[in-house]
């Protein structure tokens, strides 16, 4: 039925129109989120500056030490996994992507013989792994939209300690790093051992004469000792914030792109409505006019054809005035008889022959119009028949 | 005149011009520095950072845990726990002091209390070092 198929266009509508204003909400949200995300990863950037220059002219001044965090295992049996992705859903790719790169580098390590160990940070990673059955030996959860120092610090310790009791030989860190509001990439980077303080200064400033000059308190060794965990702290929280920008910039795209394709769907099933609501109107008139007809026709059975000669009955005037063959003609009536005493010539339309009443045949003539006088009939352009007695006769 | 900035790890908390900045390096003692210092890098004890501007005045912080790191005209404070005078709660600060004292005479080698104490002992040093 028409009108059923309107009442149902009308709800999917009025549904997706509620989904819209929610997926509308969600990126106006992600959209505010993402710029305060990117404030405070800058805002953490100097910290990670200051620390690695720190280290740099560390390194640039002599320190070497055989520090547990920079120990290089020569055979890996284990290792560990930090994959970081979100809290939550619709944000595209967001969570996917790291998780996957992670199982598959996971999947490597393990046809190389190597084991694992997962630390997952937020919701999704750790159901993920935990659905697929691998071990989560390390899960943290409900703070990726908005990391705090603290949690880093938090998962830093955890990851160290594993490191340094050698239940794991290397560690490798997986996120996604925020490159800009459009781009933003995975990334798959070694987290443990820390590489030597030497490959970590190349990347510096280079200027060794000047930080060859630095005082150590209270020695180069035991500075360095106590600000390496501070660095992979930094290290883990850069990559956190980082983590958070791009999830609410991915929330934002794919809630924008949900907006538009509701939209897209809003007006594709608006049409169709209108189309149904018109074919259902269409098929309401027909069903009146129809309707109207049989009431009408079984009224009228005994005059159907011509009704231009039941008006006429009513005014002889009028038809006087313009028959159906000019002035001074007239239609019959139904049953072929004049429609007044006024019409006595028989016109026939086949022959244009007319008739008076003293024709031979006038009798037999069936008149298909009548004519007042023979004026008339002839202005139509009737000839008189010749079955009239001759005037001479 | 030099640059003093203390970093955390979420923002740079403090940005200022100074005379002299004076501080307290694991086993190394108070420590200050002056315009033309040689380049320096040190572990900082449990202690306050006190900011001595030109005017005289001074700005005090109590840093639990980070690193100076001193080059040119540039002091960088480096700490993921410091705290300015007005971050502060005295209220606070006494109760855990009581609290961790309570914990010593109970078992005089309780580490954990002993840096609860050390904590709150600077907190208020620096609290009243500002009346």
């Amino acid at each position: 039925m028409p009108g059923g198929k309107e009442r149902e266009l009308r709800r999917r509508i009025s549904s997706i129109q509620s989904t819209k204003k929610i997926t509308r909400a969600m990126e106006l949200i992600a959209a505010t989120r993402v710029v305060k995300a990117m404030q405070r990863a800058d805002a953490a950037r100097p910290y990670a500056r200051q620390i690695t220059s720190v280290i740099e002219n560390l390194a640039a001044g002599g320190a070497t030490v055989d520090h547990p965090l920079l120990r290089e295992v020569e055979d890996v049996k284990r290792v560990g996994f930090i994959v970081i992705a979100g809290d939550r859903g619709l944000a595209g790719a967001f969570n996917t992507n790291p998780i996957r790169a992670a199982e598959r580098q996971l999947m490597a390590h393990q046809t190389e013989g190597k084991d694992y160990t997962l630390f997952c940070i937020g919701k999704k990673p750790v159901a993920y792994f935990r659905f697929r059955n691998y071990r989560v030996d390390y899960a943290y959860e409900g703070f990726t939209a908005d990391p705090t120092y603290e949690d880093a610090r938090r998962i830093a310790d955890d990851v160290a300690n594993a490191f340094i009791s050698g239940e794991v030989d290397e560690v490798e860190l997986i996120y996604t790093e925020f490159i800009s509001m459009g781009t933003q990439r995975v990334s798959i980077r070694r987290f443990l051992p820390l590489e030597d303080t030497a490959v970590m200064a190349e990347g510096g400033s280079g200027d060794a004469e000047v930080a060859s000059a630095f005082e150590f308190e209270p020695s180069p060794e035991a500075v360095l000792e106590s600000l390496l965990p501070r660095y992979i702290e930094a290290r883990l929280f850069g990559a956190l914030l980082d983590n958070a920008a791009s999830e609410h910039a991915n929330r934002q795209r794919a809630m924008k792109s949900a907006t538009d394709n509701a939209e897209d769907l809003i007006t594709k099933l608006s049409r169709e409505m209108n189309a149904a609501r018109q074919a259902s109107i269409t098929t309401e008139i027909m069903e009146i006019v129809g309707g109207a007809e049989a009431l009408g026709s079984g009224k009228d059975k005994k005059s159907p054809s011509f009704e231009a000669a039941s008006n006429s009955t009513s005014t002889a005037t009028a038809v006087l005035e313009a028959g159906p063959f000019g002035t001074g003609s007239a239609a019959p009536l139904a049953d072929g008889t004049a429609p007044s005493a006024a019409f006595t010539i028989k016109g026939n339309a086949d022959s244009m022959l007319y008739h008076r009443p003293d024709s031979r045949s006038y009798a037999v003539t069936g008149a298909e119009v009548w004519f007042d006088s023979e004026a008339s009939a002839q202005a139509a352009g009737f000839t008189l028949a010749n079955t009239h007695p001759s005037p001479e006769s | 005149m030099f640059d003093v900035q203390v970093v955390s790890p979420e923002s740079v908390s403090y940005t200022g011009q100074a005379e002299m900045v004076v501080a307290r390096t694991v086993d190394g003692g108070d420590i200050a520095f002056q315009t033309g210092h040689v380049p320096f890098i040190g572990t900082l004890a449990v202690w306050s950072v006190d900011v001595i501007r030109d005017d005289g005045d001074r700005d005090t912080f109590a840093v639990h845990r980070g690193f100076v790191q001193v080059s040119g005209d540039q002091v960088t404070i480096l700490s993921d726990v410091s705290e300015s005078l007005d971050a502060i709660d005295v209220g606070r600060a006494e109760a855990a002091k009581q609290r961790a004292e309570t914990a010593l005479q109970a078992d005089a080698d309780d580490a954990e209390a002993a840096a609860a104490l050390g904590r709150a002992e600077l907190r208020l040093r620096v609290a009243a070092g500002a009346d």
